[in-house]
């Protein structure tokens, strides 16, 4: 079991090079049953990453790029007319799968976006009045370049809530770029990448993450994070409960990925940042919320 | 625990009605069935029954109401009848509502009258005050230590039923309600010491016990007649215990006097008037005086025992002329007093006239024979010394000692010297004191207790009823009054060794009195018992100022008491409020005792944690401060995580912790 996480990671750090802790991050996402959205610049391995992991998970992968113009319909699927059998016949849309890469999400009409959005929620569709399940199981992975950019639908605060994790790629170090631009890496390589497990494998380390031990004192500090971010003057609204989940499911993921049985307070200060940053707001317009919870709340 | 703490105060008082869950209600009844019990032994049986049956029928109620909600408590039209029943019935079992047990016995039952009223939470917390008060009511039947123990019982229920009644908002377990309560009471355990202790005691009681309460003491009486005496002798109640200041006497020493009987009407022998007159300067001790403390149990009567002959006594009571001392009230509530005793002695003085009239005196008529064998004794010598011996030799021979004589007929002298000839005590020393009046000897009858049973794990001695004893004083012109025991010629191991080994096997006589492990059990109860009423029930003004001159060495008022007090009192309480207003998460296991403990030691080398820093981050950053201990600090932090934040929860790996941590502080040297 740790083996192939260890694998997972390994082979996903020879793709995308010098990122080894966003695809740590990534995978806990994956691990802890959410959906990824990943936002930077265009041209930072984004979409790579993405595929990566859905390749070595041995996960169905689709692809939508988001435009002004994309309809929900593009992404739900759509009934059309059978003439042969004189009746509707579905056609499925993009989410049918197990990791849908939204790109550039930011660039189409909140209608696309909120249709995306409630997908994510309820794992379940709903069209011509006959209720359809996703694949199990099902990921959402996005990206989306910095709202200051021209021609963007920013996501409204209760959309972004719906991610579970917002990880920034950033620019890849002097060495790894290099190899980079020697050829010694990048999306060519991805056919040669094998996955390490399936579907049913991924499945079970869903289930091994939720499993994995919460002590009474992790969950008070854990308490303490969110009754910091609410109490505090500095941000503008405090961790919803369903971020305080969020905050939990996080740490266990981490947790498994370090190979332990239980969390402890630096799983939790890991992925903080991560879990937490898209929720808060400071109230002064300051960027990084977070590290405030990072630095002044005690750990028990 | 703060928290719930402020929360439940919160709802106190209660302005409005609440109704109650059947747990809570279950609560209080329990509460009052546990005080009921513990007044089985005190109060008329069908009060108990009664106020038991309508405990039960609310409780019935109860539980039918909580699947018919329709159903209704009884109305007054039902109550009212019954209220006046048990009235009728309390004053007709004691004659009137007055006094400690009729009051105790209406209180009871107007209690279980109020639960079958009771609706709300409201009414149930009155019902609870109220049964602090009826448990405290236990005392008035009984202070012994065993019923103060007992009490914590109710106590413990009332207070947990208190907090169930305030515990509104959720239903906690009864195990934590229970462990809430005792929190409370052992709360409030030391601040009723220190009151206990310096609390300024009045000096005389408060208020009186009801006279009723005195009801069932024995103890001698003021008067003697056959069988009285053995009957005292069928209960093993204690008379009294005896502290002595030096060597304990031999037991045939020890004649603890009692009432001096001087008149006799041919079947009953009576104390006369009481003169106080000390008359302790005529009396000559012969040897080393003796000083002793004695506790007595009440007994109703005013006569404080005291060994043959008081020299010296204090200023609870007054001796008279024959030598009594006495109290001037009864003896209602246990009482010390020291004495101190010559064991042998003499008179010089005369016997004045009027004392050796009524020394001489008998019934005008009856026991014809006895009076011709004395006046046959008499015509043979005059010494009284002789009419002794003669007398002493008659009971050696052919008279037994028993606790069951058979029934003497109307002339009792006669009948026991010359058909039965089976007695205990009082049968033989009425019998010598009647010889020697008609040989025309002065002679009169002493009640007492003699001997006693001595307790090595208190070192103090037990007087018993079972010790009761009778015997005689004799004028001798010249010495005074000698003391004569006829029941010596006949048992002489009664005076050695006590009653039980002068009685056959098959007699009457309580266990205690008899050799057995449950009599050496007793004792060890028995000398508990004694620091209880010692310390603790005796621990009156007097007592208090001695003690607590004995902890400061010197005198101490009223007002250092106070302020002794209410010093005492602001520390204890800071230290409970401390205590319970502690940080909520210390979390002062062993676990974390040891991780702190870790964090102490690396502080001290310079190295203290960051609050927000984690566990595993802070001991890499230790095991690159100080490279040496690094091994340590890995099995350390190891060991700490699982334990703390994972399920293992052996003891070993916290003994392993514990050591590692210790372990640390010996390569302190390798830190820097």
């Amino acid at each position: 079991m740790q083996r192939q996480l260890n694998d997972i990671i390994a082979l996903s750090s020879s793709v995308i090079l010098g990122k080894e802790t966003q695809i740590r991050l990534s995978l806990a996402c994956i691990l802890a049953q959410g959906h990824l959205l990943i936002e930077d610049l265009p041209g930072m391995g984004k979409t790579t990453l993405a595929h990566t992991l859905a390749q070595v998970l041995g996960l169905g992968f689709r692809r939508v790029q988001f435009t002004s113009d994309l309809m929900p319909a593009d992404i739900l699927g759509v009934s059309v007319y059978d003439r042969n059998e004189s009746n509707f016949k579905f056609h499925p849309g993009a989410v049918f799968t197990n990791v849908l890469l939204a790109d550039e999400i930011n660039r189409a009409t909140p209608k696309t976006q909120s249709a995306l959005l409630e997908v994510m929620e309820e794992r379940q569709m709903t069209i011509d009045g006959e209720t359809r399940p996703l694949p199990e199981p099902f990921c959402v992975i996005a990206t989306q370049n910095p709202v200051t950019h021209i021609g963007t639908f920013p996501l409204p605060e209760s959309q972004l809530d719906r991610f579970l994790m917002r990880i920034k790629l950033g620019y890849p170090d002097v060495r790894s770029e290099r190899t980079l631009l020697a050829g010694g890496s990048g999306r060519d390589h991805l056919v040669n990448i094998s996955p390490v497990i399936d579907a049913a494998g991924l499945i079970q380390l869903q289930q091994q993450a939720s499993r994995i031990h919460i002590a009474d004192t992790l969950l008070d500090y854990l308490q303490a994070i969110l009754d910091f971010s609410r109490n505090s003057p500095q941000f503008e609204a405090g961790l919803s409960p369903r971020a305080g989940l969020a905050l939990k499911q996080c740490a266990q993921a981490w947790a498994l990925l370090e190979g332990r049985d239980y969390a402890i307070p630096e799983d939790l200060q890991a992925i903080l940042p991560s879990v937490a940053n898209h929720r808060l707001r400071s109230a002064n317009g300051g960027s990084v919320a977070s590290t405030d919870l990072l630095t002044k709340v005690a750990v028990p | 625990m703060k928290l719930i703490f402020v929360k439940r105060c919160r709802r106190w008082p209660y302005f409005e009605d609440i109704a109650l869950s059947i747990v809570q209600l279950r609560w209080v009844l329990g509460s009052l069935a546990l005080i009921l019990a513990l007044h089985v032994p005190y109060q008329a049986t069908w009060v108990v029954v009664s106020s038991a049956l309508l405990l039960g029928w609310r409780y019935w109620l109860a539980l039918r109401q909580k699947y018919n909600p329709a159903i209704k408590l009884p109305g007054n039209l039902i109550l009212f009848p019954l209220v006046i029943l048990a009235a009728l019935g309390v004053l007709y079992t004691f004659g009137g509502l007055a006094g400690r047990d009729a009051s105790t016995a209406l209180f009871t039952l107007l209690l279980a009258f109020k639960v079958m009223e009771s609706r709300s939470i409201r009414d149930l917390t009155l019902v609870v005050m109220l049964a602090y008060f009826l448990t405290i009511c236990t005392f008035l039947f009984s202070q012994a230590l065993l019923i103060a123990i007992l009490t914590i019982i109710p106590l413990l229920a009332l207070t947990t039923a208190l907090i169930s009644l305030n515990e509104t908002a959720k239903q906690a377990s009864r195990d934590a309600l229970l462990s809430l309560g005792g929190r409370l009471v052992a709360q409030a355990l030391p601040v009723m010491l220190i009151l206990f202790v310096l609390f300024p005691r009045a000096p005389g009681p408060l208020w009186g016990v009801p006279r009723d309460a005195t009801r069932g003491m024995t103890g001698l009486a003021d008067e003697m007649r056959p069988g009285s005496i053995s009957n005292l002798s069928r209960s093993d109640a204690v008379a009294f215990r005896v502290t002595f200041q030096g060597k304990t006497p031999d037991p045939e020493q020890l004649y603890w006097r009692g009432p001096v009987l001087w008149d006799y009407d041919g079947s009953v022998w009576r104390s006369s008037q009481i003169e106080s007159a000390p008359s302790i300067n005529i009396l000559r001790p012969d040897s080393a005086p003796i000083s002793y403390t004695v506790t007595l149990e009440p007994h109703n009567k005013p006569w404080l025992l005291v060994l043959d002959m008081p020299v010296k006594t204090g200023s609870v009571g007054f001796l008279t002329t024959d030598f009594q001392y006495q109290s001037r009230q009864p003896v209602r509530s246990r009482i010390r007093y020291e004495a101190t005793s010559a064991l042998q002695y003499h008179q010089n003085s005369a016997l004045d006239d009027s004392d050796r009239t009524r020394a001489l005196r008998l019934p005008a008529f009856g026991n014809e024979k006895t009076r011709a064998l004395a006046r046959d004794w008499a015509a043979q010598t005059r010494k009284p010394d002789e009419l002794i011996q003669k007398a002493m030799r008659l009971f050696a021979n052919g008279f037994s000692y028993t606790l069951t004589p058979p029934p003497l007929g109307a002339s009792a002298v006669d009948g026991f010297l010359f058909n039965t000839r089976k007695g205990f005590c009082e049968h033989y020393a009425s019998s010598f004191v009647f010889l020697m009046r008609a040989a025309g000897v002065p002679a009169r009858v002493v009640t007492g207790y003699q001997g006693g049973e001595f307790n090595q794990l208190g070192a103090y001695m037990i007087v018993r009823q079972t010790d009761a004893h009778a015997w005689a004083e004799v004028w001798i012109d010249g010495r005074g009054w000698v003391r004569v025991d006829p029941t010596s010629a006949v048992a002489p191991q009664r005076i050695q060794s006590g009653i039980s080994s002068a009685l056959p096997a098959d007699e009457p006589l309580p266990a205690l009195a008899r050799p057995s492990l449950f009599r050496r059990l007793n004792l060890g109860w028995d000398s508990i018992n004694n620091d209880w009423n010692q310390w603790v029930l005796g621990y009156n003004q007097q007592r208090q100022s001695e003690f607590l001159s004995k902890i400061t060495g010197s005198k101490v008022s009223r007002g250092d008491m106070a302020l002794w007090l209410s010093c005492l009192l602001i520390v204890i309480v800071g230290l409970i409020a401390l205590w319970v207003l502690r940080p909520a998460r210390s979390g002062f296991d062993a676990v974390q005792t040891a991780w702190i403990r870790f964090q102490n030691k690396l502080a001290r080398a310079g190295l203290p944690r960051l609050s927000a820093e984690g566990p595993l981050d802070f001991a890499v950053r230790a095991a690159q401060t100080f490279p040496a201990s690094q091994p340590t600090i890995e099995m350390i932090v190891e060991l700490y995580l699982p334990l703390r934040y994972g399920t293992n929860n052996s003891t070993e790996a916290v003994k392993q912790l514990q050591r590692y941590v210790n372990e640390l502080k010996t390569s302190k040297s390798g830190m820097r």
